[in-house]
């Protein structure tokens, strides 16, 4: 996980929860039967592109809105590598960490991006696009070993030694 | 250096002296409060990803269905039975159809000076009586649920110093709107929002609920007022003594301060798709609206029915809407009753509903459809929030609501 490669999509600011995942399809069994749905309100045919790996990049405020833990679990679902936006509602912030959904915050990426073209992430260091790096702070130790394990339940697991 | 009201909260609850903004703490929760949106993930969790599970005390917890009141669905009335069962086999505290959880949480749980986590974004509410409460997603409230412990990293504080008084014909809901619009909808993230100074003082509980409530919408953590004279009488009335009252140091330090003339406000609304697209109410007067919707844990209380019915009383809802009245509680429907307030919006031909969290959450009652305008007291306006991607939520004050409801496009109540 120090670095890897991804395709990326562009979101806006403010992208709030009930964009990610609209109320109404929050009745669904499960997460697999939600994620056809991400972002439908904005970008209804995204859901169908995005492939497992892909980055997304957007503006300021990813995330805000309700507490519903079923917007990080679906963008991981989707098989999303990582977020990286200007910066992060934080309820959305805990639940990313908490479901093993990696956030990367970086102020300049997401004026310059392009959707459809790669960048690669090396962690705790810079992200890389079109010849220039873009630097990251490192997440601090306890919440990427949360991210690690896979999420919250994951390492409570791996602590109480019943993994 | 001196503590924030926030910050001596959570050194208390981390049994430490003193704590500084961007510490990790691991802090003890005082309660717990979950409702039917997420309770049934938590409730997977707990019985399928724990070895041998438990809860560190079950007197902390409150469960609380009030999303989808009654049930909508077969898949709704599933995820509720499981969260019923589960609060029945565990001697967990259980509220079904009694109000909204933030006004069930005030009127009998919320005490000042406690540590509170609930698995809903607008638990920010309990600063209006000087607790700490935050909203977190359901894996946070499990983790909680079994530890009785969460870790929290300490917020800086801003500090929004009130001064004067609100007009006549302008609320609570007016000022809070009008702040946000400022500071942005992520202007406070990860911050605690203090409320305070003398024009603090002249505001209700049910002000203060309006204004803590909202805290979210600007991003923070939570919000939060010094308890005084007007909250310990609260308290009284409902039977509670605080956990502790802390005050802010004089040497406190506030990462910015703001401050707001609560004589200047005037009403104001928030336009699609975002808290922070304030205008004031009086330039987006004649957009039509398909429905009108009065309640909420924002501003669905007494104080806000009283208004309505005030704005209301003999005159009629425009043909052209579905004016929706749901009571934030049992107690308030109640009170609203004996004051003779529900007749008077069903006279004017308004929906008076069950108390729950209705179209502000865009599922169960009152959905708008395709290009459908709603103007709401409830907490946002999202694009899509209210039911179909394509329709539009307009936020506003009881008053404004309801004058909207008599016009059939947004109005003031000087206008109907």
């Amino acid at each position: 996980m120090d670095k890897f490669t991804g395709r990326v999509w562009v979101l806006g600011d403010d992208i709030d929860t009930d964009i990610i995942i609209p109320t109404e399809y929050l009745a669904l069994k499960t997460i697999d039967d939600m994620k056809q749905y991400g972002f439908s309100p904005l970008r209804p045919e995204l859901a169908g592109q995005i492939q497992k790996g892909d980055i997304i990049v957007a503006g300021k405020n990813f995330g805000c809105g309700s507490s519903r833990e079923q917007a990080p679990e679906i963008i991981k679902a989707m098989g999303v590598q990582c977020v990286i936006a200007k910066s992060f509602a934080r309820i959305f912030f805990r639940n990313s960490i908490n479901n093993g959904l990696l956030l990367i915050e970086q102020p300049d990426l997401y004026d310059d991006m392009k959707e459809g073209d790669e960048v690669t992430v090396v962690m705790n260091e810079h992200v890389d696009y079109n010849g220039k790096e873009y630097p990251i702070a490192s997440l601090p130790e306890n919440l990427m070993s949360i991210i690690q394990a896979g999420g919250l339940v994951k390492a409570m697991r791996k602590l109480n030694g019943l993994d | 250096m001196g503590m924030t009201i926030a910050e001596k909260i959570i050194a208390a609850a981390a049994g430490v002296e003193s704590v500084k903004p961007g510490d990790i703490h691991t802090v003890e929760l005082d309660r717990l409060m979950s409702n039917d949106g997420t309770t049934h993930l938590t409730v997977d969790m707990y019985n399928n990803k724990l070895k041998n599970p438990h809860i560190a005390d079950t007197g902390k917890l409150v469960f609380i269905v009030d999303h989808n009141v009654p049930s909508d669905c077969p898949k709704t009335a599933a995820s509720q039975k499981k969260m019923r069962d589960f609060a029945k086999a565990n001697h967990i505290d259980f509220w079904e159809g009694k109000g909204v959880c933030h006004q069930i949480m005030m009127e009998n749980y919320v005490r000042p000076g406690e540590l509170i986590f609930g698995a809903d974004s607008h638990t920010c509410s309990y600063g209006a009586l000087g607790a700490f409460g935050t909203g977190v997603g359901c894996t946070d409230f499990l983790y909680g649920m079994v530890t009785g412990t969460s870790w929290v990293m300490v917020p800086e504080t801003v500090k929004f110093n009130l001064v004067g008084k609100l007009p006549e014909g302008v609320y609570a809901r007016d000022l809070i709107l009008t702040i946000i619009g400022e500071v942005g909808a992520n202007g406070c993230n990860y911050q605690v929002m203090e409320f305070t100074g003398e024009g603090a003082k002249t505001l209700t509980i049910s002000d203060r609920i309006a204004l803590c409530n909202m805290a979210v919408e600007a991003g923070a953590k939570t919000g939060i007022f010094e308890v005084d004279d007007v909250a310990m009488e609260y308290l009284k009335e409902h039977g509670r003594e605080p956990k502790a009252v802390y005050h802010s140091d004089p040497d406190a330090h506030y990462v910015r301060e703001y401050t707001f003339d609560l004589s200047k406000v005037e009403p104001v609304v928030a336009k699609p798709d975002f808290v922070d697209n304030l205008a004031p109410a009086k330039d987006v007067r004649g957009i039509k609206i398909d429905e009108a919707f009065l309640g909420s844990c924002n501003n669905g209380r007494i104080e806000d029915l009283r208004v309505g019915a005030q704005v209301i009383k003999g005159k009629k809802v425009s043909e052209k809407v579905r004016f929706l009245v749901v009571p934030a509680s049992q107690t308030i429907y109640r009170q609203a009753l004996e004051e003779g307030l529900i007749d008077i919006f069903m006279d004017a031909g308004a929906i008076v509903m069950n108390p729950n969290c209705s179209v502000c959450w865009g599922s169960c009652q009152g959905v708008i459809g395709e290009n459908e305008v709603l103007i709401s007291t409830g907490t946002r306006n999202f694009k899509g929030r209210a039911g179909h991607p394509s329709s539009k939520v307009y936020l506003g004050s009881a008053a404004t609501v309801t004058a909207s409801a008599i016009a059939g496009e947004i109005a003031l109540a000087s206008d109907v």
